[in-house]
């Protein structure tokens, strides 16, 4: 078995199967971070870059212990401090990388778009760590992974993605993973952060209404305001959002059923989540946080084969 | 294709694997057996059965190993193996471990038993124990210690093992 793309670009050019793979590997890998020694010596003839172009804290690490847990090789290299305030390229940059003997690239980008456009210019794996509004494809893996794990199947669950679904590549890979899984989506947030397009383009609901789709939804994905990346004033102000979509322990008591709180890190406490809601029982928030590391190991074990030019030695 | 061990063979064979256990380690007080995944754990799960039976009252601490990590030809082989579950919930920190694979043949799937069973702990020592032994094709200085039956077989042939838990019947054949 093993995936049908040679990189790890987006959850949509996956298939089905290929996700199935990944959280198969991933049940193993997760066994191996439970004992004492955690660590296998899979990739250990395999070096590994991590290009971060953009700031990252859970992903960066979680990468680099998914890779250093597989017995990888690790390289860091973040745009600041770089020559690329020198003016280089991002070829330039990547491929004086790789002439150094490089395996595999991890790559996150600002611009939408970036690993794919790599992806025609190198010949190794390439994993994105995500790329400006598009595609955040490991997070997604990890979140379906988390979803399976707490109610036991995605198929036939019905999630609700709450927030800045317009600038979120959370959002789409999200959206993306769970139609292919066989979950209901719905979005919710303002209508200004919810594109128009989406409805029909990607067969989710679209609802502006945060009450009605917790009492849809068996789990509630809650997304952060990208204030990085707001060119124009969309909502009036942040305590007015707070007020609206925010999501606190009061508003979940009050539901009918027990939704599964999400959330892919940084929280914005007090804006898009409560600190109650946040820390209370049923919020999954560290438990994503943990099954990422097993689902990158999965994702780089399985993508570590595609690697060209292998001297071939022995059967 | 050629029959090594029929149904009754078989049996007659584990049974005597289970005898020359008991005469090196009596009691079992301090030895545990590890199933290779994925076709090892057939042939342990058959021993470990079998060895409850001969003691009864004795547990028999019994684990399955995965070692779809700890491989050296996971590069250069084109499919990518899909990992089994490793199973082991006590220590080998000083026990007797008897390791147990159905095939012996280049000794290279021993050798990764080797390195993830040492992720474990470190036992006291090590035995191995299979159905059939591929003389003469090993290539790695790996022998068993228990051995069902030795057979010489060429390059191009395949020891195939076959359960009734899985394929329907017991039986060791020969392909060419």
């Amino acid at each position: 078995m093993s995936l049908s793309v040679k990189h790890l670009l987006g959850i949509r050019d996956l298939q089905r199967s290929d996700i199935e793979t990944i959280f198969q590997t991933a049940d193993s890998f997760k066994d191996v971070l439970q004992r004492p020694i955690k660590k296998v010596p899979t990739l250990r003839d395999t070096t590994i870059v991590n290009v971060f172009f953009e700031n990252s804290t859970r992903t960066r690490i979680s990468f680099e212990l998914a890779e250093k847990r597989l017995g990888a090789d690790v390289v860091n290299f973040s745009a600041s401090g770089s020559s690329v305030s020198k003016g280089e390229t991002l070829i330039d940059t990547v491929n004086n990388i790789l002439a150094m003997k490089v395996d595999m690239v991890v790559m996150r980008h600002s611009a939408t778009g970036a690993p794919h456009f790599l992806s025609k210019h190198i010949d190794v794996p390439i994993l994105n760590a995500g790329d400006g509004i598009n595609e955040h494809p490991t997070q997604a893996l990890l979140d379906a992974f988390s979803i399976r794990e707490k109610l036991g199947s995605v198929e036939g669950k019905k999630v609700a993605i709450v927030g800045d679904i317009m600038h979120s590549r959370v959002a789409l890979s999200n959206i993306y993973c769970l139609k292919k899984l066989g979950a209901e989506v719905t979005v919710v947030g303002p209508p200004t952060l919810i594109p128009k397009y989406l409805a029909n383009a990607l067969g989710v609901n679209v609802t502006y209404n945060l009450r009605e789709a917790l009492e849809w939804c068996d789990v509630a994905n809650v997304l952060r305001i990208q204030l990085e990346r707001l060119k124009m004033p969309l909502f009036s102000s942040l305590r007015e959002y707070s007020l609206v979509y925010g999501i606190n322990k009061q508003l979940l008591d009050s539901l009918h059923k027990e939704v599964v709180i999400m959330h892919p890190g940084p929280i914005n406490r007090g804006v898009e989540l409560s600190s109650d809601a946040a820390d209370s029982k049923q919020s999954i928030i560290l438990q994503q946080v943990e099954n990422g590391v097993a689902v990158r190991m999965a994702a780089l074990y399985l993508l570590s084969g595609k690697t060209p030019n292998i001297t071939v030695t022995g059967n | 294709m050629k029959t090594i061990l029929n149904d009754k063979q078989l049996g007659i064979t584990i049974d005597r694997l289970c005898h020359q256990l008991l005469e090196n380690h009596l009691r079992f007080e301090n030895t545990v057996l590890i199933g290779l995944q994925p076709r090892g754990i057939y042939l342990s799960d058959r021993i470990h059965q079998k060895l409850t039976q001969l003691l009864p009252g004795t547990p028999i601490p019994y684990g399955k190993l995965d070692i779809t990590f700890y491989r050296d030809d996971f590069k250069t082989n084109p499919a990518i193996h899909v990992p089994n579950e490793t199973d082991i919930d006590f220590s080998i920190e000083n026990k007797k471990v008897v390791l147990i694979d159905d095939v012996l043949y280049t000794g290279r799937t021993i050798r990764s038993a080797l390195d993830a069973m040492l992720d474990f702990g470190r036992p006291s020592s090590v035995e191995l124990l299979v159905l059939v032994d591929r003389r003469f094709s090993r290539q790695l200085p790996i022998q068993p210690d228990y051995t069902g039956r030795t057979i010489d077989a060429i390059v191009s042939q395949k020891v195939r093992v076959i359960w009734a838990e899985k394929d329907g019947k017991d039986e060791v054949v020969l392909v060419d």
